[in-house]
């Protein structure tokens, strides 16, 4: 199927609050939200197998925008297609636009490596570079030149702070980030995602290998990031994605089933298989 | 996808079902209340009411057994979707089921009051209204069993007939009180048996509402007009 044919699949985009039933109280304010990204008519295929199937989507900008669905949904195929690491896998293939601020990221002229330092990533399993800590987080910067130190000094402790871990670290910055905890290891990737200013943080299962008090800690760091960052977060925990997100969208074999506000999804969702999915009446 | 009506998870339906037996057993026994409250009134029968008074109890427990149930749900299943539309249903309900035992306590007390005087007037209008409330009680359990919204809808809808039959005895009891001030005492008991009636309708509307919020996910409390359908 080409991109031009959206044939299937559903057309989300978040409901606003004019066309929603007024005499229901609604426990978003439905302030206006500008669209960060804007997928639209996304296929992907690993070789022939086609993984998702027309996704149309927006994501706000300063929203937390959480993905679930059952394993092989393609919600992580997806957040992966938002910085264009699928690039890194072989013999694949997108067709569609995702737009970042209405450019196409997959259009050719687009700067791969600028593009990743706007869009961070979050992964399942921390993956602190076997460093100190301070050198962790200036990593990205190094890299482009910046050598200055004390504007890395005040990133450190601007980053660390910001991922709720400088209270922690402070009197260790030159200590090996291998001996934190996983949970503390896991906010210093986030610091060092947050170190070269990002405009979205996505996150594939930040919390699934953390304790409840680590989840927590990342959980509340969700929340306040989202008033500086757009969030988009895989997750298999609906509670999760429920606790964090503003918006939700459901996957089923490759297809986006359901997209709406968080409160509204887990509550009363419009299509059955949603409501099956979220009750656990699934399987 | 593959779906069924049950959960894979087979203790939480268990405990759905159990939740669904035990408001259905509530609302019977809170009809009945009702029903023997009035006969306690109609029939002059002082000794059933002290009976039905006494059960009132069983009614509290149920109450307190239920919020427990769903309580519990809440707690360790973390639902969502129709069930957390279901349980917090039951929470409700089984408030309003509670509060109309009470009432069925209320129309006891009364008789037994006015069971110790002459009989003002011959009965008519109150078991007419106890029908009709009773009927909506009944109703709104069956529309929360069938998750049938129509049903739902017109026991909101038949609120307005007690709203009227309620109206006319206070007319009647206000004019047996103007022609003769030795009826006041019993003429305020019978208009209060009306207004416990009317509260019982009123009871049984909030649960066809909750019955409507539990199928379609809308609430259509507190509109003035109702809709045609939901």
């Amino acid at each position: 199927m080409s991109a031009q044919e959206p044939t299937e699949g559903v057309t989300a985009s978040r409901p606003s609050m004019k066309a929603m039933d007024t005499s229901v109280i609604k426990a978003n304010s439905g302030e206006p939200v500008n669209n960060i990204f804007n997928v639209e008519n996304v296929d992907f295929y690993y070789g022939d197998k086609r993984a998702l199937k027309a996704i149309n989507l927006e994501i706000g900008e300063k929203k937390s925008t959480a993905f679930i669905g059952p394993s092989g949904c393609g919600k992580t195929t997806l957040l992966r297609c938002l910085n264009r690491m699928n690039d890194l896998v072989l013999n694949t293939r997108v067709t569609g636009q995702i737009k970042l601020d209405g450019k196409n990221i997959y259009d050719p002229a687009m700067d791969v490596i600028n593009l990743r330092r706007r869009v961070g990533m979050i992964f399942q399993k921390w993956n602190p570079f076997p460093k100190s800590i301070y050198e962790n987080i200036i990593y990205g910067l190094r890299i482009v030149g910046i050598n200055s130190r004390a504007y890395l000094d005040e990133i450190v402790e601007k980053s660390l702070r910001r991922a709720a871990l400088w209270d922690e670290v402070k009197d260790n910055l030159h200590k090996s980030a291998a001996d934190l905890s996983g949970g503390q290891q896991q906010r210093l990737c986030i610091a060092r995602a947050l170190a070269v200013e990002p405009e979205v943080l996505l996150m594939d299962e930040p919390c699934s290998a953390l304790d409840p008090i680590s989840t927590a800690k990342i959980e509340e760091l969700i929340h306040e990031l989202k008033d500086t960052f757009t969030i988009v977060i895989v997750t298999h925990n609906m509670q999760q994605a429920a606790r964090v997100s503003d918006y939700t969208a459901f996957f089923y074999l490759g297809e986006l089933i359901e997209f709406g506000e968080t409160g509204k999804l887990f509550t009363a969702p419009e299509k059955r298989q949603t409501e099956d999915y979220i009750t656990g009446r699934f399987g | 996808m593959p779906t069924s009506a049950e959960h894979t998870d087979k203790r939480y339906e268990e405990e759905l079902k159990k939740l669904r037996e035990e408001i259905l057993y509530m609302g019977g026994l809170v009809e009945d209340q009702i029903q023997k409250a009035v006969k306690t009134l109609v029939d002059r029968d002082s000794d059933l009411a002290q009976v039905i008074i006494e059960r009132d109890h069983e009614v509290n427990r149920l109450d307190v057994e239920i919020d427990d149930i769903c309580i519990k749900l809440l707690a360790l299943h973390q639902p969502a979707g129709r069930d957390l539309r279901f349980i917090t249903t039951g929470l409700k309900i089984t408030t309003d089921l509670e509060r109309i035992g009470d009432m069925a306590v209320n129309i006891c007390e009364r008789a037994l009051e006015l069971n110790q005087e002459p009989q003002l007037k011959p009965y008519i209008d109150i078991p007419r209204m106890a029908r009709v409330s009773q009927r909506m009680i009944r109703e709104s359990l069956d529309a929360f069993v069938r998750e049938d919204t129509d049903l739902a809808l017109k026991v909101c809808k038949d609120d307005d007939e007690v709203d009227q039959l309620n109206a006319q005895i206070f007319r009647e009891t206000l004019t047996f009180m103007l022609e003769n001030a030795q009826t006041i005492s019993r003429a305020t008991k019978i208009a209060s048996v009306s207004k416990y009636l009317e509260r019982i309708a009123d009871h049984a509307t909030n649960i066809a509402e909750m019955v409507i919020f539990m199928v379609k996910g809308k609430s259509i409390r507190h509109m003035k007009v109702l809709p045609p359908a939901v």
